[in-house]
């Protein structure tokens, strides 16, 4: 499988997806603005910056049929040392607690371990979103987990499925079996073993065109089955919604989901997962430098609205702390049922 | 009015039922979301039942609604077609069952 960009799909290019999120000016579902607007919530402001998240490349051993960045070993967006350095000196000079650090498989980035190393001597907490394969990927990946735990990472990983039907159908033919022994290799190692320590949290989203059921009784489902069935353990489980973007994008209008799944988004809106969406204490970095509220926005090419602080060289952290966040109709996928992020639920549905 | 008695686009109108009887629609559907609340039975176990007893009733709305539902709460599809053969075992078996009634009154007529 191929990514939509080497395809040269139409949905390749972020103006065409924008075009039909925007309902092509049909107006078919409700404004994401309008329903902020009602709620007083407009517009939608930062609240400082506590996470700096970089997508340090495209480039990914697997190619997922959700994928919002449409990864995939095609892609050769790769984060370059100059660029790292510019990430390290913004985080040297700020009080930016948290680096989270995405891709594609950012693993795959030839200087991703040097890169890890310098972070920690800024004493910044570390998240690897670790897509658990690259671990068996090539024996160079092997001792992922030791250098993980050498620098006290916390690993976040996809596992869409405690079974290996959904979970392949997702992500892969093979990607079941080898997550199951890269999560036992990382418990071998210490990950996911104690309540502090070592973090290994797993991230489910769903496989086809609807949103996720509950994260506490389906993190209770995985912390049984992955036990009992693979002596695995993990700390948290992060239910995460599908982002009507790119790949997924193109999933849904293929098979003739798109309206009912924005339906779903809309019809789920939660207005207090408003208060708690991830853009309101994140900075999104490209593989080039580039600043934007979220990973989504990145992947639309929305650029943060701050116009004198657009790339990392004029980072500005107290103008990006109270930035007016852009919005669009992708909005409302953060926004349904218990809200949405890279850390999962953002709200408690009584 | 339409000239087919079921639309798909009705399940979402449900509420609208609310338009003729206010007051005992609102006691229903409270009683309908607590019902299906994690209780006992978990929230997941009773979508599972709720789609045998969709098929046993032949409800083709309560068909969409639980057979989206179970399988986002994470059954396969082998899982839920198994309950739809519970179902369709139970249904059967009530069938069958009563030919002992009509064997106990054919015992009673006959010579």
């Amino acid at each position: 499988m191929k990514s939509l960009k080497v395809l040269n799909h139409r949905l390749s290019d972020s103006s065409n997806q924008l075009a039909i999120l925007e309902d092509d000016g049909l107006h078919r579902h409700a404004s994401f603005k309008a329903r902020l607007e009602a709620l007083g919530e407009f517009p939608l402001r930062a609240n400082g910056v506590e996470i700096l998240q970089i997508n340090i490349g495209k480039m990914c051993n697997q190619v997922c049929k959700h994928c919002h960045v449409d990864a995939g070993p095609d892609r050769k967006e790769i984060m370059t040392i100059e660029t790292m350095r510019l990430c390290l000196n913004t985080l040297a000079n700020s009080a930016i607690k948290t680096v989270d650090l995405t891709g594609g498989a950012p693993e795959m980035n030839p200087n991703f371990r040097w890169f890890v190393t310098e972070i920690k001597k800024l004493d910044k907490h570390i998240i690897v979103r670790c897509n658990l394969t690259i671990i068996l990927a090539n024996k160079k990946y092997h001792d992922l987990p030791e250098f993980f735990r050498q620098n006290q990472l916390e690993v976040v990983s996809s596992l869409p499925s405690f079974s290996k039907d959904r979970t392949d159908r997702q992500r892969g033919d093979g990607v079941f079996e080898d997550s199951i022994k890269a999560l036992q290799m990382l418990n071998e190692v210490g990950y996911g073993i104690s309540k502090n320590e070592l973090q290994l949290n797993l991230v489910y989203n769903p496989a086809g065109a609807f949103l996720p059921p509950s994260q506490q009784a389906l993190e209770a489902e995985y912390k049984q089955a992955l036990l009992k069935e693979f002596g695995i353990s993990f700390n948290n489980l992060y239910a995460i919604t599908n982002m009507p973007i790119s790949r997924y994008l193109d999933y849904l209008i293929s098979t003739g989901n798109y309206d009912k799944y924005m339906e779903k988004l809309v019809s789920a809106f939660n207005p207090s997962a408003v208060k708690n969406v991830m853009c309101r204490n994140t900075i999104s970095v490209s593989w080039d430098g580039f600043l934007y509220d979220c990973d989504f926005n990145q992947m639309l090419e929305l650029p943060v609205n701050t116009p004198h602080t657009l790339h990392l060289k004029d980072f500005n952290l107290s103008a990006l702390s109270t930035r007016e966040i852009v919005i669009k109709q992708h909005c409302y996928g953060c926004t349904a049922g218990a809200g949405s992020s890279c850390g999962g639920e953002v709200t408690v549905l009584s | 009015m339409s000239d087919h008695y079921y639309n798909a686009d009705d399940l979402a109108k449900f509420g609208n039922i609310a338009e003729y009887q206010k007051e005992m629609s609102d006691k229903f559907f409270s009683y309908y979301g607590e019902v299906f609340k994690d209780g006992h039975l978990t929230a997941k176990e009773k979508s599972l039942i709720a789609l045998a007893v969709a098929h046993a009733v032949q409800c083709p709305y309560c068909i969409d609604a639980y057979s989206s539902d179970a399988y986002e709460k994470g059954y396969s599809e082998q899982q839920m077609m198994e309950a739809v053969h519970v179902a369709a075992a139970i249904k059967g078996g009530a069938v069958l069952v009563h030919g002992v009634q009509m064997m106990n009154k054919v015992k009673e007529i006959g010579m």
